[in-house]
């Protein structure tokens, strides 16, 4: 008895389904990729709690409708959709402008040793790292990934010469804009040569409460003995349903840090791939998640070792969740069964401020080498009493004790990032979000729809 | 009692050479002291001569009453008399220290042929050895060192040297990290044991520890060699002068 | 050579066929043709001479199994199951219901007599202080051959009987409580048990009364090709404690075998049920060749205020393990609690852990799990804990450790942590490492073996756990766990 079982599909699965045969002739490049991509994604569907990598983020049930594909913005929706200052592309931050998945423009000026090309650009002209997107395996049958690269229309390719130390970060901006809600599929690939130095700021921007659904990724290749630093923020329109991935290469002795502060969106879901390919190499990933009203954010994260001296991998993950939103932190190590001496240790902490507050934690722990040292933690709850009675008691009222507890729980997973503006815009970023929490309080009621 | 010849040894699985052609006797009844600063190779030696797997002897010999041991497991050379008092003492969850000095003393027993303790010979055995290096009863019922403070650790070694009554005993910088009190506990559990039978051999970086424990003999080591060899008034010598004469000597 | 690498040489030249409990017993049995039909059910339900709505609910569970498929969600691997080329019933030959222990088959007294569990009452009282007495119940294959002590704690107003017997005398007992813990369409195996599941033991507390004595159940497989089903049912009247324990093991045969149990607790306001087990089933040889399906559902439901429900197990058998023994924590205040040591050898693949389901105001729960890989063998924890909205104050403390002897096995840990409540705290930690050279370098120094010395070390690792059994069973557990891993971390 093995009749096959023809799943029902959602108004959103045949929409999207419809949508590949009729718009992939005008997608630049990569045809074939395009294609088998699309083909996991009509084998698979729009994954839901059945399927255990997205076990807590019902993403058929959050997608209702697909939003349509944006097309390349005009002149004038790129001025308004570029209008707003961008918090973390500051004046003098080399930064590449993203507008419904689309590559506008590069302001600033690009460092020595620093090359990139649109990715439209590439795709059509050719380009010799083009071999290199989705060259990642371990993100490959990845549901987000497939659909990115079936329908991706845009981004960009960097790279970063060998032994090149760049000034600066370089930021992506990718804002989703327009009068109605629309889907986005942005890639962006960084090569950063061996020895090379360089820091990459992303900022996913999105005014209003449209239901935007973008769906961006970046993929990083560092060669043995780079140093990469990665920060993510996460400002999405209020209603998007958001998708956004990192993969990571990592060659011998790189040094990779990855700090994804979420705050916006209505479901969003941020994944890290990072494999160390490479001996000896160190990654620190961290995020920092704050939530209010009915926000639900996602944060998964799969590191694996795979390389002797299996390196070091640390992982630090801080959520807050307010009103009735919810957080999930799914995280898994690897480690093959030649990694030996592979350090890893994984911390998930969510602080639950509400009742109806509810926190998902998977931390996992997947070990075929014997010579290892591995580790997680998780662990939520409310504020802790002792803590607030102990700052109330020296004269600090409630709210304020709390506003200085919540600071320093994410700050713990921020402070890793060593460029101090960047560091201070995020903090900055977690006040705003404080003091709206301190509006709702003083409103009397929690902003829950 | 212990001599070694030539003993050269590097790290396992790398090229770092640690000891370079060392020479060493230590008669009965004799107390030897190494001293030497810091990257001597003195940890490396006593590890070497007590069997610890990290190291590869590249040419040498060390005899134990005439008996090449290098071949023996650290076990096999535990039971032949051997002793180390380690300078960082492992800490073993869930093991409690009595379930732990009770097998390590049946183990050399057996090895050495002979029956094993009884229960109430074994205990009067450890509540005397306790009540000597002033180890509270309830310290014997936690798991081995887990938990325990440095100085606390230290005893626990003496406490073990004590109840296996080995003949040779090294103790690795075994005054570091210890209040003058525990200083001389450790130092009176050495002393108690000294007699025409026992030799020791002890590490040390700092000449406190031979205050009290007065040595016969003084080794200063340097670069893996013993480079000079003295009476007690060496280490005051070194104590004066600091080690860089050594240094450059080697 | 290092210590370790020694320790694994060792450890790799095991033949898992050390184990000792592998012998046959020749009996003769009654058996009805291979395979699971409506008219198998029917067959079972009949020899058991069991009342009509026993019948139907075996037939109804045996209709939705008829509709499911068997989960793939663990991490163990196995050819498929033919479910028609398996006995569902096998039972020594004997005139009904053996009276006393005169009319059982005297191969099989001698079996549990060679397993180490006597049978005559008196045999077991000889020598044993009163308060250390067991009771047992002896599951052979698809029936229980005898249960002790049953007089003495009747006098105690405590049911312990084989569930067949159950369904003769008490009925009501057993239909007012059978499959309201584990649902009869809770998972595949349990809807399989459901169906045809053949004997097991069923103990009832009544309010107020603490068990005079350990209650045990000792399960053997002994007849080839048969599945074992077996169904265990315990409840525990409000104020009542009773301690209950299960041994388990089979000869040792080149095919495999299911085992494929259901056992539910029920705890009433202020009562508690500690259960524990120790898994020894057949756990096939070095290659992995025969051994032990051994696909459990175990849950336990604290129905009551402040009731208590505790599960210890000590897993060491079985070519394949499943088992997840829960705690569905309703009443308010009540108490969870999961104590496990699993051991993999060989070509071993366990994939154990446990739910924690806090639904009351103040529940608690603490898990404490170490598992010990070796040889190629597959090792995971898994587990859940989850606060609903309404478990304001839920607490639970997680501790899972892994420990990996050799570079050939794997350690894996997939816990789902879920809190709808901001007043819930959950605490969960989990490592993952091998034995420390330095540990055992220090241990030899002394003047220990190197087995000893990872037999100690092992010993102080599992040592939070098995200070949860009673004690007998600690120390057989511990002699278990040594063979388990023997080469030479004997």
């Amino acid at each position: 008895m093995s009749a096959k079982i023809t799943p029902m599909r959602s108004a959103a699965e045949s929409a999207l389904i419809d949508r590949f045969p009729a718009v992939k002739a005008s997608l630049p490049g990569l045809a074939s990729a395009r294609e088998d991509a699309f083909a996991a994604f009509v084998a698979a569907g729009l994954p839901t709690r059945r399927n255990e990598a997205w076990k807590y983020t019902d993403l058929r049930a959050a997608m209702r409708e697909a939003a349509p594909l944006a097309a390349r913005p005009n002149d004038a929706e790129i001025t308004v959709a570029l209008k707003g200052p961008s918090p973390l592309a500051r004046q003098g931050v080399v930064t590449l402008s993203f507008v419904n998945g689309h590559y506008v423009a590069t302001a600033g000026t690009l460092p020595a040793g620093v090359s990139i090309t649109p990715l439209a650009q590439a795709l059509t002209d050719g380009h010799p790292l083009l071999g290199r997107i989705g060259a990642l395996k371990l993100a490959n049958g990845d549901l987000a990934m497939s659909l990115n690269t079936a329908f991706m229309t845009d981004g960009a390719i960097i790279h970063v010469a060998e032994g090149v130390t760049v000034d600066g970060p370089i930021a992506l901006r990718f804002v989703t804009s327009g009068a109605t809600a629309v889907a986005t599929a942005a890639r962006v690939l960084m090569v950063a040569e061996a020895g090379s130095q360089v820091m990459l700021v992303e900022s996913h921007e999105g005014q209003g409460a449209l239901a935007h659904q973008p769906n961006t990724a970046v993929e990083i290749i560092a060669g043995d003995k780079a140093v990469v630093s990665h920060v993510r923020l996460g400002l999405n329109s209020a209603g998007a349903v958001a998708l956004s991935t990192l993969t990571a290469d990592l060659g011998s002795e790189t040094s990779l840090t990855s700090v994804n502060v979420a705050l916006t969106g209505a479901v969003t879901r941020h994944q890290a791939f990072v494999r160390f390919s490479g001996g000896d190499a160190r990654a620190q990933i961290n995020g920092a998640t704050l939530l209010s009203g009915t926000q639900h954010a996602d944060s998964t994260l799969v590191v694996e070792h795979a390389a002797e001296p299996g390196g070091e991998s640390r992982e630090l993950f801080r959520t807050i969740i307010d009103d009735e939103a919810s957080g999930v932190f799914q995280g898994k190590i690897i480690v093959q069964p030649h990694a030996q001496k592979t350090d890893g240790r994984m911390a998930s902490n969510a602080v639950l401020l509400s009742e109806n507050a509810a926190m998902y934690n998977k931390p996992e722990l997947e070990i075929f080498a014997d010579d290892v040292a591995c580790a997680h933690g998780a662990t939520c709850g409310a504020l802790d009493d002792e803590l607030l009675f102990y700052l109330m008691s020296r004269g600090i009222s409630k709210a304020e004790a709390e506003a200085l507890m919540i600071e320093s729980f994410v700050g713990a997973a921020i402070d890793f990032i060593d460029h101090e503006p960047i560091r201070d815009i995020l903090h900055g970023l977690v006040q705003d979000w404080l003091q709206a929490r301190a509006a709702r309080l003083n409103a009397g009621a929690p902003t829950v729809s | 009692m212990l001599e070694i010849r030539n003993l050269h040894v590097k790290i396992a699985d790398e090229d770092k050479v640690i000891l370079n052609g060392l020479n060493l006797k230590v008669a009965k009844g004799e107390v030897a002291a190494i001293m030497g600063p810091n990257g001597s190779g003195k940890s490396t030696l006593s590890y070497v001569i007590a069997g610890k797997p990290d190291y590869e002897v590249t040419d040498g010999e060390v005899l134990l009453d005439g008996v090449n041991i290098l071949e023996m497991a650290p076990d096999e050379r535990a039971a032949a008399g051997l002793f180390l008092a380690f300078q960082y003492p492992m800490e073993i969850p869930g093991v409690a220290t009595m379930t732990f000095l009770k097998a390590a003393m049946n183990a050399q027993r057996k090895q050495r042929g002979e029956a094993e303790l009884t229960t109430p010979d074994f205990i009067k055995r450890v509540n005397k050895a306790a009540d000597l290096l002033g180890i509270p009863k309830d310290m014997l019922r936690r798991p081995l060192n887990v938990g325990f403070s440095g100085g606390e650790k230290k005893r626990m070694e003496i406490l073990q040297m004590t109840l296996l009554e080995p003949k040779m005993s090294i103790m690795d910088e075994t005054d570091s990290g210890l209040d003058i009190d525990a200083l001389k506990i450790v130092a009176e559990g050495v002393n108690a044991r000294r007699d025409p039978e026992h030799a020791f051999l002890v590490i040390t970086h700092y000449q406190r520890l031979l205050d009290y424990i007065k040595p016969d003999t003084v080794h200063v080591m340097s670069r893996g060699q013993i480079v000079k060899t003295g009476g007690a008034e060496l280490a005051l010598e070194l104590e004066a002068n600091g080690y860089r004469d050594y240094q450059s000597a080697a | 050579m290092p210590a370790v690498q020694e320790t694994i040489d060792q450890v790799k030249a095991i033949d898992v066929s050390e184990y000792k409990y592998g012998f046959i017993t020749d009996v003769e049995m009654e058996k009805p043709a291979k395979g699971l039909t409506e008219d198998t059910v029917r067959y079972i339900s009949a020899r058991k001479n069991e009342p009509a709505w026993m019948l139907e609910w075996r037939l109804d569970a045996f209709r939705r199994w008829k509709t499911m498929t068997e989960p793939s969600w663990a991490r163990v691997h196995y050819p498929e199951i033919d479910f028609q080329d398996i006995y569902y019933y096998a039972a020594p030959k004997m005139n009904g219901a053996p009276k006393s222990l005169d009319e059982v088959d005297p191969a099989i007294l001698d079996a549990y007599k060679k397993l180490g569990i006597p049978l005559r009452e008196q045999e077991i009282l000889a020598g044993v202080e009163p308060q250390n007495r067991v009771a047992v119940d002896a599951v052979f294959d698809s029936v229980s051959v005898v249960t002790t002590f049953r007089a003495e704690l009747a006098k105690a107003g405590v049911i312990f009987c084989s569930i067949s017997d159950a369904l003769q005398e008490h009925p009501e007992l057993v239909r007012k409580y059978i499959g309201t813990v584990v649902p009869v369409t809770d998972n595949y195996y349990a809807t399989l048990n459901s169906a045809v599941f053949t004997d097991g033991s069923f103990v009832y507390i009544p309010k107020g009364v603490r068990c005079p004595m350990e209650l045990s159940t000792y399960f053997r497989i002994n007849e080839k090709n048969t599945g074992q089903f077996e169904r265990t049912l315990i409840i525990a009247e409000e104020g009542s404690y009773v301690s209950y324990l299960e041994g388990c093991t089979a000869p040792q045969r080149d095919e495999n075998q299911l085992h494929a149990a259901v056992v539910e607790l029920i705890t009433m306001d202020d009562a508690e049920i500690k259960y524990s087990t120790v898994q020894n089933w057949y756990p096939g040889d070095a290659n992995g060749k025969g051994g032990i399906y051994n696909f459990v559902t175990k849950r336990g439901d604290c129905r009551g205020k402040n009731s208590k429900i505790s599960w210890t197990q000590v897993e060491t058998g079985s070519a394949i393990t499943w088992k997840y023994p829960s705690c569905i924590l309703r009443g308010d205040g009540s108490r969870g609690e999961f104590y496990s040591i699993a051991v993999s050898n060989g070509m071993q693949q366990v994939d154990s852990g446990t739910k924690m389901i806090h639904l009351g105001k103040n529940t608690t729960s603490r898990i404490i799990s170490k598992g010990i890989s070796a040889g190629r063998s597959q090792n995971t924890y898994r587990g859940l804990v989850s606060a609903h909205r309404k478990a304001t104050n839920a607490r639970n403390f997680t501790n899972c450790d892994s420990l990996l002897i050799g570079n050939q096995c794997g350690a894996h840990t997939v816990p789902y942590i879920e809190s709808k409540t901001s007043t819930a705290t959950f605490e969960h930690e989990a490592t993952t490492s091998k034995i420390s050279e330095d540990q055992l370098f220090y241990c030899m120094q002394r003047g220990l073996s190197a087995e000893d010395a990872t037999a100690l070390i092992v010993n102080g690792f599992v040592k939070d756990v098995l200070q949860q059994l009673p004690m007998e069973f600690a120390v057989e557990a511990q002699k278990l766990i040594s063979i388990s891993l023997e080469g030479s971390v004997g």
